[in-house]
């Protein structure tokens, strides 16, 4: 017995050891993990994010470096956190909420301490650095804007967020993404594809050399830059032109689709958006819950359109053969139907043809075209759907398909809608039920956009290429196919010829002639849409807004032209100057009629948008 | 013709198994202590080529072993013993401090460190002793002369202080029991160790009122032998004594380090940042060895010197993370193999004094192996000594080699007398 007992712990030692280090090495496989995380670094080589230029060359977007500070919390020693929090600005509690924050998400990998510092403010602690252990500077690149103005086009970037890397394992902790805009459009050729280097380090965290010669590594791949169809000194002029207003406003060249100029108002200097102070800005302008300068109005907002719609309605009823370019409409001064309120009109001369009703924005005459149209068919319903089938056809009543992340679809009803709304069958509706379709109000809603896509397609006579952004994408050929391709309508050519010669009239003889331009001619269509809002619970009205649908010249249209003013009043008050202004800026590139620049760029809306907000009884369209 | 019939009669599987050991070991302290700098294996700067300096020596030293007559390790063993109680004595005059320790005669950029060579005295002094016609193990004063012959060391080892190597001298409790020591020592021995551990996992109260519950239950199970309730009493109350007096010593005698790598170990603290450290770390560098390993010199724990001590005493994390579960297993195979293999050598002794030897020699190399390759897979508390024939080291390499061959020396010429 005594011989035994060192032999039996001998071999008992043994198959103890046997088991743990199959515990340690087979059965658990957390170990691995921990291994790779503390041995091994990713460090990520970051393409310089590609450039934006505008159509005619102009630098938008370019990089700048930023400096983040850094903290691997592990490493914080021995630090003089008074003279630190004194050279970062910073309160006491904030550093404390910062470290903590580090430490939760890695005592030992850095994260961003306080990320962005400017140049300025990184050259002034550069040298002090040294001296606050645990704490470095990173160098990374921003966006760096070469204009103020397309904010709501170009975008910005972000950090991601845990929801962008959950569901694209691209994206790390700390990288940057497109959010909006362009940026987010064409987020992966911007972009480029990040490099990856493993790093083998020491316990001190330190770099010893490339992980088995750098056999796993990768190359990164630069982002390239992309040229965008905007004008951007059309874009500077909108702005400027757009100032102490609301609305917005879209150009569009029509023999291509390429958006020209895409203007909200009010917006912000894209540079209000980099850096540090981003998400205190983003605030600011996410809390402006009166102005709204991060809605755009010109691809979100969706309108009545009021009158520029008598445009379509008449191309529709002349397609459908319910009415001719010649026929006489005449007009009592208001539109009478079955038994009801009549729908009003203004006093102008009668009887009229299609380019004398268009010219003159007489309700009758389109109240009638669409009551013919719907009723030609043997019910409503069928009516009706013909009619939303050629709005469709415009590529109305849905997204557009252009290149930008934001958008509505704006709305052109359907029988389904209607039957819904009247609980068909049991209650029958009619054509006359749905009249105020006819002149832009009712159900029928529009973004600027597809007024502008509107207005391009009528200057083309029906066809169209969807409206896009992207010019061309550098060391690319083609564009999408998409944007390539010519799309119809359901409406013959011909028909259009009325119709354009309407809108002709309207600028020179009609409701827009006061905002002529000597030597321009433009076909265009005014629109008043009366508007509601709620206040205390009670709907109250408010001043019209003001609407102007355009292109020019008329014989070889450039440029097609949306402008809305939210409670700018009648349509060419503002809507009308402003796409005068703009029309004459891009064909010309200067301004003949210094009195309506002056008028526009002087005039503010901004006593008219207190108003519902003053507590006090208030008079509209004044 | 001595030196060859030596060289005929010493056991090749210990010397084969020895040089596959002392191979396997550089092999590792290669790779541990691999740097950016060129290899050389002369530049003396370097752990490796140290290392393979030191095994050199060790070659040598085995020549001189094998050379000098196999009595003279008997008859000398006296002297021997004394000579190592006088190096030990003389390290708090003449010692140099590294790192707090005094455990370490300076010459030069080389040291030695007496506590490594002591082991083979004290083994041979403790040989010598019970193979006297006149010792009886079974006699009281016997034994104090015994435990006196283990402990004299080991105490002058403690205040260096070097408490790992000083446990080291308790292995020696083996041979005594082999020659006839009573078995109540060793389950006097595991009644302390367990009792010690429960008090600082359970609390001291709650051990004495588990003593005293295990106690009523076995006197009423036994109380018709009429068994002395008096012993009864006495054993729970010494038991209980015990627990309070470990409670108190280790709350009020240990410094907070050595509380620290209990309670790690116990499992009462997770602490990964601060002292429990270096096993953390030890275990991740094995567990991610997975079971065939990183390959050689491709460990990235090893690589990134995340293990603390890693040539030294954590020299095995390298075999784990870099040779995986086989290559481990293979090493704690060839310990196995070499322990076992020196306990059937010492069993066949003629002689007792070469018995009792080649006893001590296996139980100093398998308390070593127990106590490092525990500590290293997150076992046992830190306990800071060296693997045998593995661990980077002169003293401890050729402290070992020189308890290991003078064994070899005795079995072969216990060969030839037979």
């Amino acid at each position: 017995m005594r011989k035994l007992l060192l032999l039996g712990l001998t071999l008992c030692s043994g198959l103890v050891f046997a088991a743990r280090l199959f515990y340690l090495q087979i059965y658990d496989s957390s170990f691995q993990k921990l291994s790779e995380n503390n041995a091994i670094k990713m460090v990520y080589d970051f393409p310089e994010r590609g450039f934006i230029f505008d159509r005619n060359g102009e630098l938008l977007v370019a990089n700048q470096p930023a400096y983040d500070i850094m903290v691997i919390p592990r490493n914080v020693k021995d630090l003089d956190t008074l003279s630190f929090i004194e050279d970062l600005g910073i309160s006491r509690e904030e550093f404390d909420k910062k470290l903590s924050k580090a430490w939760t998400y890695s005592p030992r990998i850095p994260s961003p301490f306080m990320p962005q510092l400017t140049k300025e403010e990184f050259a002034a602690l550069q040298e002090k650095m040294y001296q606050y252990k645990g704490f470095f500077i990173q160098k990374r690149s921003l966006r760096d804007y070469q204009v103020q103005h397309s904010a709501n086009v170009l975008g910005f970037i972000g950090e991601v967020n845990d929801g962008i890397m959950k569901r694209n394992p691209y994206y790390r902790l700390g990288d940057y993404i497109g959010m909006t805009g362009v940026e987010k459009q064409y987020e992966e050729i911007l972009r480029g594809v990040k490099g990856v280097k493993y790093i083998q380090k020491d316990r001190f965290n330190k770099d010893i050399g490339p992980y088995k010669e750098g056999i796993f590594d990768t190359i990164p791949v630069s982002g390239r830059d992309i040229v965008l169809t905007l004008d951007s000194e059309l874009q500077a002029y909108g702005q400027l032109l757009m100032q102490n207003k609301r609305g917005g406003i879209v150009a569009i060249e029509p023999k291509t689709g390429e958006i020209l100029s895409l203007i909200t108002a009010p917006s912000y200097d894209p540079d209000y958006l980099v850096g540090r102070k981003r998400s205190k800005n983003y605030t600011a302008l996410y809390n402006d819950s009166i102005a709204k300068p991060l809605f755009d109005r010109v691809l979100e907002g969706q309108y009545a359109p009021g009158s520029p719609f008598k445009a379509l309605t008449s191309l529709i009823a002349l397609e459908e053969g319910v009415i001719t370019a010649e026929e006489r409409i005449s007009c009592s001064g208001a539109y009478y139907y079955g038994g009801r309120k009549p729908l009003g009109c203004h006093a102008h001369r009668g009887p009229l043809d299609m380019v004398g009703g268009i010219a003159n924005s007489c309700n009758t005459y389109f109240c009638t075209a669409y009551r013919r149209t719907i009723e030609k068919y043997d019910s409503p319903q069928e009516g009706i759907d013909a009619w939303h089938n050629h709005l469709a056809s415009f590529g109305l009543g849905n997204y557009m398909g252009y290149d930008l992340p934001s958008g509505r679809k704006g709305y052109i009803p359907d029988s389904g809608f209607y039957n819904r709304s009247y609980n068909y069958p049991k209650y029958r509706w009619y054509a006359t039920a749905t009249i105020s379709n006819a002149i832009g109000q009712g159900e029928v809603t529009m973004t600027p956009m597809q007024m502008a896509h509107t207005a391009s397609v009528i200057a083309n006579k029906g066809w169209f290429y969807r409206p896009h952004i992207i010019k061309q994408i550098k060391g690319v050929d083609t564009l999408p196919q998409k944007y390539t391709e010519k799309h119809y309508t359901s409406i013959s050519a011909e028909h259009f010829d009325p119709v354009i010669e309407g809108m002709f009239d309207v600028y020179n003889e009609g409701t827009a002639e006061y905002i002529q331009i000597p030597g321009i001619e433009i076909c265009g269509k005014t629109g008043t849409a009366e508007n509601f809002t709620r206040i205390d619970g009670e709907v109250v009205q408010l001043t019209d807004h003001s609407i102007f649908v355009a292109f020019a010249p008329k014989d070889d249209p450039k440029i097609a032209i949306a402008v809305f003013v939210e409670n700018g009043y009648w349509g060419s008050r503002w809507a009308g100057r402003i796409a005068g202004l703009m029309i004459e800026k891009y064909l010309r590139g200067e301004i003949s009629r210094q009195d309506m620049e002056d008028f526009v760029i002087n005039g503010s809306l901004e006593d008219e948008y207190a108003k519902p907000f003053s507590g006090e009884p208030f008079i509209i369209n004044q | 013709m001595q030196r060859n019939s030596t060289l005929q009669n010493i056991d090749w599987i210990t010397v084969i198994l020895y040089l596959l050991l002392v191979a396997a070991g550089w092999m590792n302290i290669y790779s541990a202590s691999l740097s950016d700098t060129a290899v050389s294996f002369t530049n003396l700067d370097n752990i490796y080529a140290k290392q393979l300096f030191f095994i050199g020596l060790s070659l040598v030293l085995i020549v001189f072993i094998l050379a000098v007559d196999a009595k003279f390790y008997e008859r000398f063993s006296s002297v021997i013993y004394l000579i190592a109680l006088a190096s030990l004595l003389g390290l708090f005059i003449f010692g140099k401090d590294i790192n707090g320790a005094r455990s370490w005669y300076s010459f030069g950029s080389f040291g030695l460190q007496p506590s490594e060579f002591a082991k083979a005295a004290a083994a041979l002094a403790l040989s010598k002793y019970l193979s006297d016609i006149q010792t009886n193990v079974k006699l009281f004063d016997h034994q104090l002369k015994a435990f006196l012959i283990i402990l004299l060391p080991a105490l002058l080892i403690v205040p260096q202080p070097d408490p790992g190597s000083a446990l080291i001298f308790t292995a020696l409790i083996f041979p005594l029991y082999r020659e006839g020591l009573h078995f109540i020592y060793l389950l006097l021995g595991f009644i302390a160790a367990f009792l010690f551990i429960a008090t600082l996992l359970i609390g001291v109260y709650w051990v004495a009122a588990a003593v005293a519950v295990i106690a009523l239950l076995l006197w009423f199970k036994n109380r018709k032998k009429k068994r002395n309730l008096g012993k009864y009493v006495i054993i729970t109350g010494a038991c209980v004594a015990f627990a309070f007096s470990v409670s108190y010593i280790f709350n009020n005698v240990f410094e907070q380090r050595h509380r620290d790598r209990f309670n790690i170990v116990l499992g009462k603290e997770v602490d990964t940042r601060g002292i429990g450290y270096n096993t953390n770390q030890s275990e991740i560098a094995i567990g991610s060895g997975g079971f065939l390993g990183k390959g050689w010199t491709k460990g990235t724990q090893t690589k990134g010197n995340f293990v603390p001590e890693q040539h030294t005493d954590y020299i095995f994390s390298t075999v784990g993370e870099e040779w995986g579960f086989l290559g481990s297993i293979f090493v704690v195979i060839l310990f196995l193999w070499l322990i076992i293999r020196l306990l059937i050598l010492a069993e066949r002794q003629k002689q007792q004094f070469a018995r009792v030897y080649g006893y001590s020699v296996a139980a100093i190399l398998f308390f070593h192996f127990f106590v490092n390759i525990g500590m290293v897979t997150g076992l046992f508390p830190t306990v800071g000594i060296p693997l045998p024939f593995f661990s980077y080291g002169g003293s401890a390499l050729w402290g070992f080699t020189i308890l290991l061959f003078i064994f070899v020396k005795l079995d072969s010429s216990n060969f030839i007398n037979r």
